[in-house]
């Protein structure tokens, strides 16, 4: 115990970095503590409501749909798509950061370039989704699918359900937008005059945090 | 000027191990079949009969659960690297995002417990609740209804 007094002692006591991660990484973790709140309201207020009404909408009943081939019997199917587009580019975004991390700036621009194209074509589908559910009459406000039981639904669901991967969808934009910017950066010889590219880092957090998120509103949408 | 010598400093030091390729696709493969078996769990649960489906959709729901938090857990350990960083990192990070447990439980807790007492005191409600939707609305042909077969949607 006392070995481990001291030694917390001198980690806090100055002249050592007590995270031993840069500050701007720092702070990219603890921004993205105050995100996993802001979503934990968003999706906690999602359960609290679903838990205090009689019946929900069926989520393999609303997401069976799947661009061009239309109606399937397959349920999940388009959304499981996403999925697998988002954890794809989380791999891609960790493949940056190693190139990163060996220098290797023709590898940091391959693997940006594939988790852009990742982001859009995840942004891509879910447009598609938007688009097909509020051809379908849902929207907010308005919510044309029935109660698993039978019974007339309320509008919460589609409230919910645009609010919460609407906001996720931001997010994602925002990270295209940032790991475009990193790209532009990279190409532009930014990092390699700065000896390291700690930046790719930081995105990176931000990048497996959308992915993070995602997985979340997956499960609580389309697998509850 | 002290961080981004911080900063130089911890990179040469982390130059030393070579990045892990291999950890990474086989973090990729672990998601990848846990998503894979949540969706064959999903489909056969809804493609099957069961003599008690709320049970088994509680069970089910259980389950994914923990598959979900085993997800997010290879994802902040493995990509965002929070495993490899030193313990008063981790830590900072992993005790406040405790407090979910909290959240979760008590507003769940509490909308349950409205749900029931509306049902028990609210007769309108519960009768309400369990009014069938009108059966012209199919549902899931895109085509048969736009915008003006829609309900209004009723808020309680």
């Amino acid at each position: 115990m006392a070995q481990v007094a001291t030694a917390n002692q001198n980690m806090w006591s100055g002249g050592k970095s007590p995270y031993k991660v840069e500050y701007g990484k720092l702070m990219m973790w603890f921004f993205l503590m105050s995100d996993a709140f802001t979503f934990g309201a968003f999706l906690i207020s999602y359960g609290t409501i679903r838990f205090s009404t009689n019946s929900w909408p069926d989520p393999n009943h609303v997401f069976r749909s799947f661009p061009i081939i239309g109606e399937m019997h397959i349920p999940l199917a388009f959304v499981s798509l996403m999925t697998f587009i988002l954890i794809m580019s989380s791999v891609t975004m960790v493949l940056a950061v190693g190139s990163g991390h060996e220098m290797d700036r023709k590898g940091v621009l391959k693997w940006l370039g594939w988790t852009i194209l990742g982001g859009a074509a995840f942004l891509g589908c879910q447009a598609w989704e938007w688009y097909h559910l509020h051809h379908q009459g849902a929207w907010w406000g308005h919510n044309p699918f029935p109660n698993i039981d039978g019974s007339q639904s309320s509008t919460n669901f589609s409230n919910f359900f645009f609010t919460i991967t609407g906001f996720h969808g931001f997010h994602v934009l925002s990270g295209v937008v940032i790991n475009i910017i990193m790209f532009i950066m990279t190409y532009l010889n930014v990092f390699d005059k700065r000896g390291h590219y700690l930046m790719i880092e930081k995105a990176g957090l931000y990048w497996h945090f959308v992915d993070l998120v995602w997985v979340f509103v997956f499960t609580c949408f389309y697998l509850f | 000027m002290e961080n981004a010598h911080a900063a130089e400093h911890y990179h040469a030091h982390d130059e030393q191990h070579t990045f892990d390729r291999k950890a990474i696709w086989r973090t990729f493969r672990i998601l990848l079949y846990i998503t894979v078996f949540e969706l064959i769990l999903a489909i056969g649960y809804y493609s099957m009969t069961f003599s008690n489906p709320h049970l088994v959709k509680h069970l089910l729901n259980g389950v994914f659960i923990v598959l979900t938090l085993a997800k997010a857990f290879f994802i902040i350990a493995e990509f965002m690297h929070l495993r490899h960083e030193i313990r008063n990192l981790i830590l900072s990070i992993s005790i406040p995002a405790l407090l979910f447990i909290w959240f979760i439980t008590a507003f769940l807790w509490d909308g349950n417990s409205y749900k029931n007492l509306r049902n028990t005191y609210d007769r309108h409600y519960k009768e309400h609740s369990a009014e069938q939707a009108p059966p012209s609305k199919g549902h899931g042909h895109g085509e048969e209804h736009g915008a003006e077969t829609q309900e209004p949607g009723k808020l309680h």
